[in-house]
């Protein structure tokens, strides 16, 4: 009796002292905030006579911006940054250059690293107030550099066949024998996609499209995941990437749709002729509007999600100007709060992953069913 | 906003990544693995099916052999019987025989020994006859002074001749 009181005194004791040290984390995190915030305040004053060309633009003007820097954060950019440390005469930011490749009637195409751009005019290209690139001479050019996103992506990709081939192997190796290690993982992986997001709407068209599927969805869910890593690119909280993804997805609709698919929508069976009149233009719009809602979805959530933790965190920047003690206390809730949408997001990575990996399963799906020629056709599928 | 202008070059990045990422993984990792997992689950299906075969062709086997089984214990409670019936057979007559042997034995044992008796009785009256012989010859020898000591005598060597 006497050593199970003592085991659950221990018990208390150990988790008191772990409340103890969270209370500290977080404590300390504060103070090193509200520093930081007091350190960049007092900086600004000393520059804000001569801001430099390599003064981050967000305190430019003294006072923090956190639209600004929030949406520095979420949108592509021409180089990686990482971060920026105070030094004697201003900022000096740590990013890494990515090349820039551009196009333009006059020049033709121009390659070269983004950071040779600081130092003056490349081509006719330069940086404007806002740190984007633009022309001097007001043409315009097609962008088609390297981004922080197409990075990003090329990083994922690589991470992504490096991960699955090394899954790949197990199949070889030990052929019809139990998985495991990696292999274990990623099937278990690759099945759910299989069994929950294909099979059960494109029955025997699975194989067809399975490919497809299982790509968008490791490539959603580990860009999802690698944009939530401080420093992460937002990728797949960007409309270009989404509205990429869902053109694949409608391009599969279309090339796989059968004419039952568009009879349905252009002369809807059973309905009243006044009712087709509404009707008809509703299902014209939906051929556009399904695709176009899964490019909204995918960028609204990730980008929504990004949104709320970075605003959580500008929260302690925003009360650290009014006082080091209001962003010191602003600061206990701001990590708890942004911690708490992080590991929602975490979840919300894998989620946003499957629906667009589902809806586009079950678009497909709708577009190749056959009605009632189906049997005909399913006979016709069979190997 | 800016956010939601689509720019051309992401989505003509993303295009050509997505298309070699689904060229590379499918022919990479998403045939074998998925060529793996039918495989797989062929194998598995195709155990349990052989499985249950077996199962069904034991249970078959198994009454075959209890089958077997039956007959075989049959068989050897029948050679059982058989063995034991001749075994008192053999008894039986092995008694009999004895029986009958040693009736023929007692009976000539008995007449042996009649044999021997009526020998012993014929010896006897022969070593009678031969003392009676004897004895008279002494008396004869002997001169017969009285009557008393005739009948002294006499009865002297009727003891001695009892006394052998």
């Amino acid at each position: 009796m006497c050593e199970y009181l003592c085991a659950t005194k221990k018990r208390v004791i150990a988790l008191k002292v772990l409340k103890f040290k969270l209370f500290i984390t977080i404590f300390l995190l504060s103070v090193f905030s509200v520093s930081l915030v007091s350190a960049a305040h007092g900086e600004e004053e000393t520059n804000s006579t001569a801001p430099t060309e390599h003064n981050e633009s967000k305190k430019e003007d003294g006072k923090f911006n956190a639209k600004k820097v929030i949406l520095e954060h979420i949108s592509d950019s021409h180089e990686w940054h990482f971060f920026s440390y105070p030094t004697g005469d201003g900022y000096k930011d740590v990013a890494l250059p990515l090349p820039c490749i551009l196009y333009n009637d006059v020049n033709g195409f121009s390659f070269f690293l983004f950071n040779k751009l600081h130092h003056g005019a490349i081509d006719g290209y330069s940086l404007n107030a806002e740190h984007h690139i633009g022309r001097s001479d007001g043409e315009g050019f097609y962008d088609l550099s390297i981004t922080k996103n197409v990075f990003a992506m090329m990083i994922s990709s690589i991470l992504l066949i490096w991960l699955f081939r090394s899954a790949a192997k197990g199949y070889g190796a030990r052929p019809n024998q139990a998985p495991t290690g990696l292999q274990n993982l990623m099937e278990v992986l690759v099945s759910f996609v299989r069994d929950e997001a294909a099979k059960p709407f494109l029955g025997k068209k699975t194989d067809k499209y399975l490919p497809y599927l299982l790509t968008v969805f490791f490539f959603i869910w580990i860009n999802n995941m690698l944009g939530l890593l401080p420093g992460g690119a937002n990728v797949t909280g960007n409309i270009a990437v989404t509205t990429t993804l869902a053109l694949f997805t409608f391009i599969l609709i279309l090339t796989g749709s059968r004419k039952h698919y568009w009879m349905h929508i252009l002369n809807p069976p059973g309905i009243p002729f006044g009712v087709k009149l509404i009707l008809v233009p509703v299902e014209i719009l939906g051929i556009i509007t399904k695709p176009f809602a899964l490019l909204i979805r995918l960028f609204a959530n990730m980008t929504a999600g990004h949104l709320i933790v970075l605003s959580f965190l500008s929260m302690i920047f925003i009360f650290g100007q009014m006082s080091p003690i209001a962003g010191g206390g602003i600061s206990i809730f701001s990590i708890a709060f942004s911690t708490f949408i992080y590991l929602l997001e975490m979840l919300v990575c894998a989620l946003q992953a499957y629906i667009f990996t589902m809806l586009s399963s079950v678009f497909i799906s709708e577009a190749i069913a056959g009605g009632h020629d189906h049997d005909e056709h399913a006979a016709e599928d069979l190997p | 906003m800016e956010l939601l202008k689509p720019e051309l070059g992401l989505i003509i990045w993303t295009t050509i990544i997505l298309l070699s990422l689904i060229f590379i993984l499918t022919k990479f990792a998403w045939k074998p693995i998925l060529k793996g997992l039918n495989d797989r689950e062929k194998t598995i299906a195709e155990a349990l099916n052989t499985a249950e075969k077996t199962k069904l062709e034991m249970a078959a086997m198994k009454s075959q052999h209890e089958a077997l089984l039956n007959e075989a214990r049959q068989e050897r409670s029948l050679i059982l019987k058989e063995a034991k019936d001749m075994k008192d057979a053999i008894i039986g007559e092995a008694r009999d025989k004895a029986k009958s042997e040693g009736a023929k034995m007692i009976e000539e044992a008995k007449r042996e020994i009649d044999n021997q008796k009526m020998a012993a009785i014929i010896e006897v009256k022969n070593a009678a006859g031969n003392l009676v012989l004897e004895v008279s010859e002494k008396i004869l020898r002997r001169e017969l002074n009285s009557k008393d000591e005739q009948v002294k005598y006499i009865n002297t060597l009727i003891e001695q001749s009892k006394l052998n």
